[in-house]
C-alpha cells in the first residue's frame, strides 16, 4: 500500500484522488483473510429469518462461552433455488441452511460439497421439520376444509411458483400427494386434479416470503398454501384475519442443512460451520425452532403442533432428484399443466 | 386596445389545459411520492426513526455511499476523457463511439447485472482464476460496484457531449498559441466552461447509482448487514412484514430523488440548461 | 483534418476511453452473446417461441408500447402548458418531471403496489369496479407508464420551445380556427421529437425491472415479462437460456437506440 501511495503523488494533482479511489476498489477486491475464522455465513431460503436470528444469538453466546471469541455470524435470505444458485456462482456460504434437498444437491453437483453431504448429520441432515398447512380469511368463508375444495369455483389459491421457490415445490407435491391417495391412483384424474388447482392461482409470486405478502397484507386470495411454521407466523403478525385450516394429509417437508466443504476449506471454517450445524440438534436450538413453528426433532423438546398424515417425499416420489426431474425440470408435470386449457 | 393571441387558446381551454397537466402530475407522479412518506410514517415518529437506526439499515446506506463513491468518479473520468476525445478531434469511427456509449441505456438492469455474472461467476471466464487466486467480485462490494458503473456508464459523457460540441475548440486552441500546457488548457479554460455540465452529469448519473436495483440485485447475494444496498434492503424489510420500515427507508431514496431534482432544477435555472433526462 | 489536432490529449482520452468502454460493456456483453452462440440455431428458435417466453414477450413489448403511447399523450398536454402557459407552480411542475427517473425503481414498485392494491388507496376504489390494477397486466402498464413519462417530455420541452409562433400566426391570419391551427400546423411540427419521445420510454420500459416485480404478480403466461423471465431462468440454473433471451432482447433494444439516433439526426436536419 506505501508504494502505492508514492505512485499517486507522483500523478498530477488533479487525477490523485481518482487514483486513491480506483486504489480503494482494489482493496475492495482482496477479501481480508485475517478473520475469516470467526466468520460464518448462512444462505438460507425465506422463512427462516427470525429463526436463524435467534439460532444465531444462542450459538454465539455457546461458541464464545467455549473458545473465548465471539464470531461473527452472516445471513442472506431469498428463495431456495436463488440461494443454491448464487452458492454455486460464487457466493461463499460456510452453510447452506435450504428449502429442500433438491437444492443442495445442486450445489453437490458443482462439486462445492460431497454427494453423500445428507448422511453426514442426524435425520439425513434434516435438524427440524415442517409441512404444509392451509391459511384462510377470518370465519373460513369459502368453507375450504381439504385439498378438494381448493379445485371449487372462484376459490383463488394463493402459492409461489415452484421453479423459484422450494415452499412451493411442498406444496404442489403436497397436493399431488393428496391427490394419488384421493383417486386411487388415476394419473389423469390426478393431473386434472393438479391443473385445476393452478388454475385458480392469481397470483405466482417467486418466493414464500413474496406470496405471504400477497395474501396477508395484499388481502389477494381465499387460501394460502404455506409452509406451517410461516402460517403460523401470519396468525402472529395479523391476529383476528387469517385461520390455520390441517388439511387430512400434507407431506414431511424436511429442510435440509449442510457444510460447503469447498468453502469452508478456504476460509478456515470447518470447525466453526459443523459447530453450528450440530448446535442445530441441540434441545437449546430445537426449542427455538419450536418457538418459531418449526417440529422439532428431539423428543425432549414439546411441540404444540397438531399430529397429521404426512407422506415423504423418499417414500412418496422416490426422493428429490427424481421428483424433481417428474415435476419441476423444463418440460415437467408443472410446465405440461401450469396454463393447460380446461 | 388589446385584442385576443391569435397563438393561443381561449382562456377556459387553457385553464381546463392546466388543470389536465396538474391532475396528471397529481396522480402520475405525486400520489407516489407522498405515499412513501405516508406509509412510512404510518407507525408513528418512533418507529420511523428506530428502523433508520437499525444496523442492517446503516450498513446499507454506508454500502450504497461507498458504491456511489466509487463509481460516480470513475464514470466521470470517463466521461470527460471521453468528450474530450470525441468533440475536440475527428477521426474515423467517431459516430460509432458514440453510439457505443449510449449502449448501457438500451441494456436492461437484469442483464447489467448477468453479463457480470458470466465474467466473474464460478463458472464464468475468470471465475476459476479470481477462486484459485482468491479474489471475491460477486456477491462482494467489487461486483455492486461494476454493476453499478455499468448502469450508470453513459450519464456524464450523455451531459458533456453535446454541450462541448456546441462550445467548439477555439478558447483552447487560443490558449495553446499562448503556450499553455494540456492540464492547464483543461483546468483554466475548458473546465470552467463546463463546469455546470459535468455537476449536472454527476448529479444524474450518482441518483442512478445510489438507486439501482436490477443490476445490483443479480450480483448482491444479498447478504445481511453486508451486501444489501439500501434498495435491495428496501425489499427485504418488504419481504419480512416491517412496511413501514421498508418505506421508511424508502423515504431516504425519496429524499435522495427531491434533493437531486431542487439541485439539477437550480442548475437549469442559473445556466440556461436545456433539461434532460438523457 | 490533421491541423485541429494542435489541442493535446488525443492518445491519452481516446486510449482511456476505448480501455474503458471494452473493459467495461463491450468485453461483459461478448462474453452474454458468446454463452448465448454456445446453444445452436435450432435451439435458440424453440427457446425463443416457447409457449412462456412468447407470452412474455408479448406482454413485454404489448404493454411498453402502450405505456409509452399513453405517456406520449399525457406528456404532450404537460409539455405544452409548461412551455405555452404561465401559471404558479409552474416551476415546481417543471422540477417534478424527472422524478421516476430520480426515485429508484424499488421503491416506485413498492409504492405503486401499495397504491394499487385491492385494498391500496387507489387499487380499493377501481375494485368496485372489478377492475384488478396490481397484479394484472394493468399494473406492469402502470409502472411503465410511471418510468416512460419523463422522457417524452423532456424530448418535447425543447422542441416545443424553439417554435416560433409564426406558423401560427400565419395559419390564424389565413382565417384558421385555434383547434384547426393546433392539429394541422403545431402537431406535425411536434410530430418528429414525439416518436423520439415515444421511442425512449419505449426502450426504457422494455428493460425496465425494478417497478415492475412488485406489482406484476409475476404469473408466468399472464404478467411475467421478459427481464423476470432471465432472472427466473437464472435461478433455474438455467444460464444458457437465460442468455439467449438477454441477447435477444438487446438486439431488439439496440436496433430501437439505432432508429433512436436515426430519428435524432433527422429531427436535427429538420430543425436546421
Amino acid at each position: 500500500m506505501h508504494a502505492h501511495l508514492h505512485l499517486i503523488r507522483a500523478l498530477p494533482r488533479i487525477t490523485r484522488p481518482l487514483a486513491a479511489i480506483a486504489l480503494l476498489g482494489l482493496a475492495a477486491c482482496h477479501s481480508k483473510t485475517a478473520d475469516k475464522r470467526h466468520t460464518l455465513l448462512n444462505v438460507s431460503y425465506d422463512p427462516t429469518r427470525e429463526f436463524y436470528a435467534d439460532v444465531n444469538k444462542a450459538f454465539s453466546a455457546e461458541w464464545e462461552r467455549q473458545h473465548g471469541q465471539k464470531p461473527e455470524l452472516k445471513q442472506s435470505h431469498a428463495g431456495s433455488g436463488k440461494q443454491a444458485r448464487a452458492v454455486i456462482d460464487g457466493l461463499e456460504a460456510d452453510v447452506v441452511t435450504l428449502a429442500l434437498a433438491g437444492d443442495i444437491d445442486s450445489v453437490a453437483k458443482a462439486g462445492l460439497l460431497s454427494a453423500d453431504w445428507a448422511a453426514k448429520l442426524p435425520h439425513h441432515s434434516a435438524p427440524y421439520t415442517s409441512t404444509i398447512v392451509f391459511v384462510v380469511r377470518k370465519g373460513n368463508p369459502k368453507g375450504i376444509k381439504d385439498w378438494g375444495d381448493l379445485i371449487g369455483e372462484g376459490v383463488q389459491v394463493i402459492t409461489p411458483n415452484p421453479k423459484t421457490s422450494g415452499g412451493a415445490r411442498w406444496n404442489y407435491l403436497a397436493a399431488w400427494a393428496w391427490a394419488e391417495k384421493h383417486f386411487g391412483g388415476d394419473p389423469a384424474k390426478v393431473r386434472d386434479y393438479i391443473s385445476h388447482l393452478l388454475r385458480n392461482v392469481p397470483v405466482l409470486d417467486s418466493g414464500a416470503r413474496a406470496a405471504t405478502t400477497t395474501f396477508a397484507q395484499r388481502e389477494i386470495g381465499d387460501v394460502f398454501l404455506s409452509w406451517e411454521n410461516e402460517a403460523c407466523l401470519i396468525e402472529k403478525e395479523f391476529p383476528g384475519k387469517v385461520a390455520i385450516v390441517y388439511p387430512s394429509l400434507s407431506i414431511l417437508a424436511e429442510p435440509p442443512v449442510a457444510v460447503v466443504d469447498a468453502n469452508v476449506q478456504k476460509h478456515g471454517t470447518q470447525a466453526l460451520a459443523l459447530a453450528y450445524l450440530e448446535f442445530l440438534y441441540t434441545d437449546a436450538a430445537q426449542q427455538l425452532a419450536a418457538k418459531h413453528f418449526y417440529r422439532p426433532r428431539s423428543a425432549a423438546v414439546a411441540c404444540s403442533l397438531p399430529a397429521m398424515e404426512l407422506v415423504t417425499v423418499d417414500q412418496h416420489f422416490g426422493g428429490w432428484a427424481t421428483a424433481q426431474k417428474a415435476h419441476f425440470d423444463d418440460g415437467g408435470t408443472f410446465d405440461q399443466l401450469y396454463g393447460s386449457k380446461p | 386596445m388589446s385584442h385576443p393571441d391569435v397563438t393561443t387558446e381561449s382562456k377556459p381551454v387553457r385553464l381546463l389545459l392546466i388543470a389536465g397537466a396538474g391532475l396528471i402530475m397529481a396522480g402520475l407522479l405525486l400520489l407516489p411520492l407522498l405515499a412513501v412518506f405516508i406509509e412510512a410514517l404510518r407507525k408513528g415518529w418512533e418507529v420511523f426513526f428506530v428502523s433508520l437506526r437499525d444496523e442492517a439499515a446503516l450498513s446499507a446506506v454506508t454500502l450504497t455511499l461507498t458504491a456511489a463513491a466509487i463509481s460516480v468518479p470513475l464514470n466521470t473520468l470517463f466521461g470527460v476523457a471521453a468528450a474530450w476525445a470525441v468533440t475536440k478531434f475527428r477521426f474515423k469511427g467517431r459516430a460509432l463511439l458514440v453510439s457505443l456509449i449510449d449502449l448501457p441505456f438500451a441494456v436492461s438492469p437484469v442483464i447489467a447485472g448477468l453479463v457480470w455474472v458470466l465474467m466473474f461467476g464460478s463458472h464464468g471466464w475468470f471465475g476459476q482464476w479470481l477462486l484459485a487466486s482468491d479474489i471475491k467480485i460477486i456477491f462482494a462490494l467489487p461486483g455492486i460496484i461494476i454493476a453499478t458503473m455499468f448502469v450508470t456508464f453513459p450519464f456524464v459523457a450523455r451531459e458533456l457531449i453535446p454541450l462541448m460540441e456546441s462550445q467548439g475548440s477555439d478558447q483552447e486552441e487560443a490558449a495553446i498559441t499562448l503556450g499553455a500546457g494540456g492540464w492547464q488548457i483543461f483546468r483554466r479554460v475548458t473546465l470552467p466552461n463546463i463546469k455546470w455540465g459535468l455537476l449536472y452529469g454527476v448529479l444524474l448519473c450518482n441518483a442512478r447509482a445510489m438507486g439501482e436495483f436490477g443490476a445490483v440485485s443479480v450480483v448482491s447475494g444479498h447478504i445481511r448487514g453486508e451486501t444489501n444496498t439500501l434498495p435491495l434492503h428496501v425489499e427485504v424489510l418488504y419481504n419480512e412484514y416491517q412496511f413501514s420500515a421498508a418505506f421508511a427507508c424508502a423515504t431516504l431514496l425519496a429524499l435522495l430523488a427531491l434533493v437531486t431534482l431542487g439541485v439539477k432544477s437550480a442548475i437549469e435555472h442559473f445556466t440556461d440548461h436545456s433539461r434532460s433526462v438523457l | 483534418m490533421h491541423q485541429r489536432r494542435v489541442i493535446p490529449g488525443f492518445g491519452l482520452s481516446l486510449g482511456f476511453t476505448l480501455i474503458y468502454l471494452s473493459v467495461l460493456i463491450l468485453i461483459p456483453l461478448a462474453a452474454l452473446f458468446l454463452k448465448a452462440a454456445g446453444l445452436g440455431w435450432q435451439e435458440w428458435w424453440n427457446l425463443l417461441v416457447s409457449a412462456r417466453v412468447l407470452a412474455a414477450a408479448k406482454l413485454t413489448f404489448g404493454a411498453s408500447a402502450a405505456a409509452a403511447a399513453l405517456s406520449s399523450v399525457l406528456g404532450t398536454i404537460v409539455t405544452w402548458v409548461l412551455v405555452r402557459y404561465r401559471f404558479p407552480g409552474r416551476r415546481l411542475m417543471d422540477a417534478m418531471i424527472d422524478l421516476p427517473f430520480a426515485l429508484p425503481t424499488a421503491v416506485a414498485g413498492i409504492t405503486l403496489t401499495t397504491i394499487y392494491a385491492p385494498n391500496g388507496w387507489v387499487g380499493a376504489y377501481l375494485a368496485q369496479f372489478g377492475i384488478k390494477a396490481a397484479y394484472s397486466p394493468l399494473g406492469v402498464f402502470i409502472a411503465l407508464t410511471f418510468v416512460g413519462f419523463p422522457f417524452v417530455v423532456r424530448t418535447l420541452q425543447p422542441v416545443l420551445e424553439d417554435f416560433t409562433k409564426d406558423t401560427e400566426e400565419a395559419a390564424a391570419m389565413l382565417g384558421a380556427g385555434r383547434w384547426v391551427t393546433v392539429r394541422r400546423v403545431v402537431l406535425p411540427m411536434m410530430l418528429p421529437a414525439l416518436i423520439t419521445g415515444f421511442t425512449l420510454a419505449f426502450a426504457r420500459a422494455i428493460g425496465e425491472y425494478g417497478s415492475v416485480i412488485f406489482i406484476s404478480g409475476n404469473l408466468p403466461m399472464k404478467t411475467e415479462i421478459l427481464p423476470l423471465l432471465i432472472v427466473s431462468q437464472l435461478e433455474q440454473f438455467n444460464v444458457p437460456a437465460a442468455a439467449v433471451i438477454a441477447s435477444a432482447m438487446l438486439i431488439v433494444s439496440f436496433m430501437l437506440l439505432f432508429s433512436i439516433n436515426l430519428l435524432q439526426r433527422w429531427l436535427d436536419w429538420r430543425h436546421r
